[in-house]
């Protein structure tokens, strides 16, 4: 794609590599994070922008490091992939809580911390003497995290959970599916209930950080994944909240209280195509016009007249929808004549032509496909990282968001088992 | 006091994916100053004007959504239209930690107010800029909302079942998440500046932070050469990073009633077998071809479709009783009402907190899913009507006379 100027202030440019010699936003933190999936993704981010944070597991590795998939499908504790991508950037020790030897040496990492980010289940370090109340007491500075289901005291702290029951009892899967209701609810993919609960986690951190910095004195944060959850399903809460409305879930759009058109086209490369929202104003009107004629298709797409009544008219008002019937006419005009382009060209196509000419449309993106996109390339979104394990390099996704002067670095792969047991004293 | 009340942040940030930045932070005690353009009524955010609603009345103060994004908030109205407009706000980040907008790429820039600009008024400001694919990269002048960043990160694709079109999400899930990391980006340079002094701009592209959520199934496409786009997949109602089975939604007793199991492993599905076993239509749990992992994967079809007859003519509620009885991962798939009315796991937490709001008048808000022990969050403020701190903030806050004050509303600079 050509290189073009758009604006005084953006640039096309892909960007510079970070600087690897600036040490990231958080360096000089030093994290305790015991291995679990609820708070995994919370470590990973503490580490990517630069704390230094140390992974226990307990002796012969955390039960993720079984979890697929794996390198070349084998079966590994070193091999793991869910482990790799959580656990990259991170320091690995591996210490036994259930001896005292062990409880000892945790102690002792925990007194060199500042922070400490856990997910077990409620109850368990209490009985250990391991606890947030026995550490912190001699700690006054010690920021304390513990990401659970139903938060450390709630009536229900302690129900089994996973990501699919917690999206499911808070809200999520509700809101996500199908127009017709025979097909189950979906739970979107990608374990987004611990992501949710573990960047709610992080803010939970860097607000006590922040509060330390002033007064010296830590604190303890109760994460719930349940109510993360619960907080994060825009309308569906407060449209309830406010109206007492009950959202209905339909295909790749909002769900909604009021049922919503069909957006889905199917593009020239057969592949799902939503074709945004349709004109209202004049230009919106004048764009789509030219779009047609630009591609020659005027005489193949007879609703391009009711546009030009719509750009004439200077714009539909969505108001007079339900009284106007020319309004309803020229509004759905608008959507075929999208869904008559969609048709035409493939699904990139229809993204970036309409867009460059100002028009807010999706291209749905499998995972590999933003890895490879060009735009997320300029940004250094995906980056490589040397497996000497592997003798070739390794990509993986990149950062959430650009600090020129503090970056985000990938710099180590996800520790072997015990790799880092030297960090321990006594060893 | 709240953690954060030493800081100030200037705050152009509208919809939910900047407003809930800042909502966040001002729950934390932080003094968010939001600043809305008097010549449009704040109608840039288009939240402000759009359903729900209480009752029957519309227009600009009554959107629910806007009032559940912006409480805590200072409200201001501003023209930079004019001179004495941009005066002010330059008045306004000198004295500011942080400014923070989610406008499209550029448009604070072309309002004349660039990092730069930003910069020279105050050299460790902190400028948090989100928007869908950043300032930088060749797609910075496209236009987004929520379901376009997900749709061009990844995650609308990973949400459906084999055979049909993405679900994709019924939300805008990148609106609350984006918001969520653009809190952090916030939070991450604040920690930063307490360090070394320095402030800086940070380029948040919503799909970036959306693309880094797609977990392994990144990986085993850039290691093991296996793309997400492929037959029989997406299949998100199954589980396979880790692998679980049965791990399902089946539907239960009503209309549009459902109910999610989850068996993390054999001792689940022993729990599991035990509650079907006891009932006479759940005999066949005991066939020992579901006794491991690998049996019950490939046999998953068929378990899928035994529990879901079992599941049809169960009430949702009832089961979830028994499952977590039984110690399995089983629970209803709950409507909006029943999650947040009858649910202990909310209102025990004390997630849905009380605001008055002067023309929509008393309800409920989203709260934080977090708890801190010492500077706990606060949401007792209801979001500000148009111009509703104009006197605290360019009277107590910037020190302007109630006279001087009274020629900028005379003169349409605020």
């Amino acid at each position: 794609m050509a290189r073009e100027a758009i604006g005084p202030h953006l640039s096309t440019a892909p960007l510079a590599p970070p600087d690897p010699t600036r040490p990231g936003p958080l360096a000089g933190l030093r994290v305790i994070e015991l291995a679990g999936e609820y708070a995994a993704f919370c470590g990973r981010f503490l580490a990517d922008f630069g704390a230094e944070v140390i992974l226990v597991e307990p002796p012969g590795g955390a039960p993720q490091r079984w979890y697929e998939p794996f390198v070349d499908d084998v079966v590994d504790p070193e091999r793991s992939l869910w482990f790799w991508h959580y656990h990259a950037n991170k320091f690995g020790v591996q210490l036994d809580l259930d001896s005292a030897e062990g409880r000892e040496r945790f102690r002792e990492l925990v007194a060199s911390a500042d922070i400490v980010v856990e997910s077990e289940a409620p109850g368990r370090l209490a009985a250990l003497g391991v606890d947030d109340a026995d550490l912190r007491a001699t700690q006054p500075g010690l920021i304390w995290a513990a990401v659970t289901a139903f938060g450390r005291t709630n009536s229900r702290a302690h129900e089994p959970a996973t990501d699919l029951t917690v999206l499911a009892n808070a809200g999520p899967v509700w809101s996500c599916g199908y127009d017709d209701h025979t097909i189950p609810p979906v739970r979107g993919g990608g374990n987004q209930a611990y992501h949710t609960a573990s960047v709610h986690a992080a803010i939970g951190i860097l607000v006590a950080a922040l509060h330390r910095d002033v007064t010296g004195r830590g604190q303890f944060i109760d994460v719930s994944v349940h109510a993360a959850s619960n907080v994060t399903t825009e309308f569906a809460s407060y449209g309830w909240l406010v109206a007492q409305e009950t959202v209905q879930r339909q295909t790749c759009r909002h769900a909604s209280a009021h049922p919503t058109q069909v957006t889905v086209a199917c593009s020239a490369d057969g592949r799902y195509q939503p074709t945004g929202v349709p004109p209202r104003a004049a230009r919106e009107f004048r764009i789509l016009i030219d779009w047609v004629d630009d591609l020659g298709w005027r005489d193949e797409i007879p609703d391009v007249t009711l546009l030009e009544l719509g750009e004439e008219r200077g714009g539909v008002d969505m108001s007079e929808m339900f009284e106007d019937d020319l309004v309803a006419e020229i509004f759905r005009a608008g959507r075929d004549v999208l869904v008559a382009i969609a048709t035409r060209v493939t699904a990139y196509e229809f993204f970036v032509q309409g867009q460059r000419r100002g028009m807010a449309l999706p291209v749905i993106f499998a995972p590999e496909e933003v890895l490879e996109d060009e735009h997320f390339r300029a940004r250094g979104f995906p980056v490589t990282l040397d497996h000497a394990d592997l003798g070739r390099p390794v990509t993986y996704a990149g950062a959430p968001f650009v600090m020129d002067e503090s970056p985000w670095h990938l710099r180590r792969h996800a520790p072997r088992l015990g790799e880092h047991d030297d960090l321990l004293s006594g060893s | 006091m709240g953690a954060l009340s030493h800081i100030r942040i200037c705050d152009f940030t509208g919809q939910l994916a900047g407003a809930g930045a800042t909502r966040t932070l001002a729950a934390f005690g932080a003094q968010v100053i939001k600043i809305e353009d008097p010549v449009t009524e704040g109608r840039w955010d288009i939240l402000r004007g759009m359903q729900p609603f209480v009752d029957e009345r519309r227009g600009g103060e009554l959107g629910g959504g806007f009032q559940n994004h912006n409480v805590e908030k200072l409200g201001i109205t501003l023209n930079l239209r004019t001179e004495r407009g941009r005066e002010l706000l330059a008045e306004i980040v000198r004295i500011s930690d942080v400014v923070a907008e989610n406008f499209a790429a550029g448009v604070l820039a072309h309002l004349g107010f660039p990092y730069e600009r930003l910069r020279e008024i105050r050299d460790d400001v902190i400028y948090v800029s989100n928007c869908g694919f950043g300032h930088r990269g060749p797609y910075s002048s496209f236009k987004t909302w929520g379901p376009i960043v997900q749709a061009c990160c990844g995650l609308t694709f990973t949400s459906g079942l084999p055979d049909l079109p993405p679900a994709g999400w019924g939300y805008s899930y990148m609106d609350h998440h984006g918001g969520n990391v653009m809190a952090l980006a916030i939070l991450t340079a604040l920690v930063h500046r307490n360090r070394t002094g320095a402030g800086q701009w940070v380029d948040m592209s919503c799909t970036d932070a959306g693309a880094t959520m797609l977990g392994p199934v990144v990986l085993d496409y850039t290691v093991n050469g296996r793309p997400a786009r492929r037959p029989g997949a997406p299949d998100s109602n199954h589980s396979d990073a880790p692998v679980m089975a049965p791990h399902n939604i089946y539907a239960a007793r009503g209309d549009d009633e459902w109910f999610a199991i989850a068996c993390r492993h054999d001792d689940d599905w022993v729990a599991l077998a035990d509650v079907l076993g006891a009932t006479a239509d759940g005999a066949w749990a005991a066939d020992p071809g579901y006794a491991t992992l690998a049996g019950r994967v490939a046999r998953q079809a068929d378990l899928d479709a035994r529990l879901a007859e079992w599941c049809r003519p169960r009430d949702k509620f009832d089961l979830q009783a028994q499952m977590l009885a039984a110690g399995v991962p089983g629970v209803a798939v709950q409507r909006p009402g029943e999650r947040i009315e009858d649910d202990p796991g909310t209102t025990e937490w004390g997630l849905w907190p009380w605001v008055e709001h002067r023309a929509m008048g008393r309800l409920r808000v989203d709260g934080l899913p977090v708890h801190l022990s010492e500077t706990d969050w606060h949401i007792e403020r209801a979001a500000p009507l148009l111009g509703q701190d104009n006197d605290v903030v360019y009277g107590e806050i910037l020190g302007l006379g109630a006279s001087e004050i009274a020629d900028l509303r005379s003169e349409g600079v605020i």
